[in-house]
């Protein structure tokens, strides 16, 4: 066996020309390219169905799937008659982004100072924070929830936002703390021999240098909280509600209403779904950057 | 039971300049002493997502124009989020909502706990003794109404005139499930995708375990006896039971264990179903051309019975509640009373049309010309929510409240976990004998843990 194939591993270039190589590399190239475009029609359909379905009337959406009907807006009407998307879309940017800051303030020195300072408790403290998340939320449900009702949270944007950071705070420091690994430890000290002190160490050398794992940590971020919905529905009734709330809302367990959800999801989706298109580069290198540098 | 959690309240949490609605009172006080006095009071209302909720909600502009000093607040969500939601609040007197819509499920519990506000000074020109009666009885406890009836539905059958003629079919003034099989047997016709019947398989203590409780109620069967031991795998339950799943797996529609009241109503609807037994709240909807096609060809019967008449057809009301840690009750109360009152009907039967109206609350309803016109289900749908007793609803004595559901909390999860195996049975993972056995003890179980039984 062994050796038969050695032997037409040896043979082989003897009879394949230049050509063949460029043909036989363009045709997996396109074979790639084809499994890609696949892997990514697959996970996008059901977004695509999504959108085409709040097209559709309500007895069109449930009849046999089809991709030929008469397109129209009167789901997207009946949606906007019936809530103030504007309202819920402004708290989910508020509570994302407002979440997402607040994170990284609070994992960047904690990152920091497990990456460059660790003492033999730091991989310890790194899995116990992890395991934090391993919980499942409806466990805390009640003991928050009378936390926040007696200081006053329930309902309000502050209240998501300290949520949504503990939640997502594990897994921030996780990707800060292994991008801030990446970086040679010797950049760090040729500034510190430079004179610089931690703060301007942390501000000139590192954000700068790990800025697109930095972006990508809390890209991440701002998605997980856009996309949380057991806190948000849970916590929150009208002022503080957010897009999982508005989309809640829609579903129903008599009638029709899948054309109605479908444009409700469908707007509820579309800004972070634009605003990951625009930061896509930010993205890919950041979640890259390890293995390029 | 729970009477300390309203004092708990009182001493955990409440200094003033904590709470965000006080705090911005203090604040808005400070900037505008005199503005305040004219802001209107601001209620919030939770509800779910259906029809008739949905046309209440649209008409917020006329309570507000005939209330200016309360305005209204909505959150609309899907019935068990709703659920959990509210469960979560009033559990914990988070006194996040001023209005809650529930079910005869959670009334009574609720009402015992002293959760909600008891209902005693209604307005005279409410005219609460026009509320249907046991539909007012449901969302009592002990006596005192805590909550009042937005809409209430019982089941009944639904049947296709034309393939009833062709065959020659005449339904009786209360067919049986006899009956039932040998029309369905008739009728069925997997080829052109005509199921000889319909029926809920989705498994839930609100999907399937709803109408299979009336199935079981007409059998002679009963979820506990007096000591309150379950009796899940009585003769009158195997019975019962293997009756549905034969009837299903012979006449059904393909994959009926993914159909609830939503899927049913879809396939009934665009005519893939000779025979559907479920809510009279879809009797609206399947008599509407513009969302059913065999708007022309349907047919009403009271739900077929076995043994008994007894239980044989459910009774459900969406109501409106105050929970007792509300601090806007007086407007709470303005608003419920404008929502269930009678002016409210012919609000919406004048704006919105006739069969609109929110079915099953209030007798005058059925006495309005214009409605009986507009609704001819309208004298079924009353005899049979004047015929169902949640207080006595099965052949031997049972000591729970309800028709299709027990009113205890653990009833949830037990209504689920037989509703799966039942589930499992109809699939034809399991037979229906050893699916009950095995409920039966894990009923058992929960019972003696939830203490009821030694």
């Amino acid at each position: 066996m062994n050796t038969t194939t050695t032997a037409k591993t040896a043979v082989a270039p003897a009879h394949v020309s230049i050509g063949d190589v460029a043909r036989a590399q363009r045709w997996r190239k396109v074979g790639m390219a084809l499994l890609g475009w696949a892997v990514a029609l697959l996970i996008f359909f059901p977004i695509f169905w999504m959108i085409i379905t709040g097209f559709k009337t309500e007895t069109d959406a449930v009849a046999d799937p089809t991709l030929i009907f008469s397109p129209t807006l009167e789901s997207y009407a009946a949606v906007q008659g019936r809530a103030d998307y504007l309202k819920f879309a402004l708290n989910s940017v508020a509570v994302s982004f407002g979440s997402t800051l607040l994170a990284l303030l609070i994992a960047i020195p904690s990152a920091y100072a497990m990456a460059f300072l660790p003492t033999k408790r730091t991989k310890g403290t790194l899995l116990w924070m992890l395991s934090t998340k391993m919980l499942p939320s409806v466990g805390v449900l009640v003991p928050i929830y009378l936390i926040f009702r007696d200081v006053g949270l329930l309902d309000t944007r502050t209240g998501l936002i300290i949520v949504y950071t503990l939640m997502n705070l594990p897994i921030v420091v996780w990707m800060l703390y292994t991008f801030f690994k990446d970086l040679p430890k010797d950049i760090l000290e040729a500034g510190r021999m430079d004179g610089a002190g931690t703060l301007q160490e942390v501000w000139y050398l590192l954000l700068p240098l790990t800025l697109p794992g930095i972006a990508s940590t809390g890209l991440l971020s701002v998605i997980l909280s856009w996309n949380e919905a057991f806190w948000s529905l849970n916590l929150t009734t009208s002022n503080a509600a957010p897009l999982t709330a508005y989309i809640a809302s829609f579903s129903s367990p008599e009638g029709l209403f899948w054309a109605k959800l479908s444009a409700a999801s469908t707007m509820a989706i579309a800004p972070i779904l634009i605003f990951g298109w625009l930061t896509q580069k930010q993205m890919v290198r950041g979640l890259t950057f390890g293995a390029v540098k | 039971m729970n009477h300390s959690l309203p004092s708990l309240t009182h001493l955990a949490g409440k200094p003033f300049w904590r709470r965000p609605a006080t705090s911005q009172v203090f604040l808005a006080g400070i900037a505008s002493l005199g503005a305040m006095a004219a802001q209107a009071e601001t209620i919030t209302v939770a509800t779910v997502n259906n029809n008739d909720m949905i046309i209440m909600q649209g008409l917020t502009q006329e309570f507000e124009k005939a209330h200016p000093d309360i305005t209204l607040d909505w959150v609309v969500l899907e019935e068990n989020v709703l659920r959990q939601r509210m469960t979560t609040d009033i559990a914990t007197q988070g006194g996040q909502f001023d209005v809650m819509t529930i079910g005869t499920y959670e009334v009574p519990i609720w009402g015992e706990r002293g959760w909600l506000e008891p209902l005693e000074n209604l307005p005279e020109e409410y005219q609460v003794d026009d509320l249907i009666k046991p539909v007012r009885d449901g969302l009592s406890h002990e006596d005192t109404l805590y909550a009042l009836p937005f809409y209430a539905e019982s089941s009944m059958m639904y049947y296709r005139k034309d393939l009833f003629e062709q065959a020659g079919i005449e339904v009786p003034e209360q067919p049986t499930w006899e009956q039932v099989r040998g029309w369905a047997e008739q009728l069925n016709d997997p080829d052109n995708d005509m199921a000889g019947i319909c029926l809920r398989g989705k498994p839930g203590w609100g999907e399937n375990m709803a109408f299979l409780s009336t199935l079981v109620n007409t059998y002679g069967g009963r979820w506990f006896d007096m000591d309150w031991n379950p009796e899940i795998n009585s003769e009158a339950w195997k019975e019962a039971i293997s009756f549905y799943v034969d009837l299903m797996q012979n006449y059904g529609p393909p994959g009926a264990t993914s159909n609830g009241f939503n899927e049913n109503l879809a396939l009934f609807s665009r005519g893939n179903c000779a025979i559907w037994v479920d809510a009279t709240s879809a009797a609206g909807r399947l008599y509407d051309a513009n969302a059913s096609e065999v708007a022309e060809q349907l047919g009403f019967a009271p739900a077929p019975v076995a043994e008994t008449p007894k239980g044989s057809h459910w009774l459900w009301s969406w109501s409106l509640a105050i929970p007792a840690s509300s601090e806007h009750k007086e407007a709470a109360q303005t608003f419920i009373t404008w929502a269930t009152s009678q002016d409210y009907v012919k609000l919406v039967g004048e704006t919105k049309g006739w069969t609109s109206v929110p079915p099953g609350t209030r007798e005058s309803t059925y006495e309005n010309p214009a409605y009986q016109e507009a609704a001819p289900f309208a004298s079924f749908v009353l005899d049979a929510i004047r015929n169902a007793d949640p207080n006595d609803s099965t052949l031997e004595p049972n000591p729970y409240v309800g028709v299709q559901f027990v009113a205890i909390p653990e009833f949830q999860a037990i209504g689920t976990q037989v509703g799966q195996m039942i589930a499992a049975a109809l699939a034809g993972d399991m037979p229906v004998e050893q699916a009950l056995d095995q409920v039966q003890g894990a009923t058992e179980r929960n019972m003696k843990r939830a203490g009821y039984i030694k």
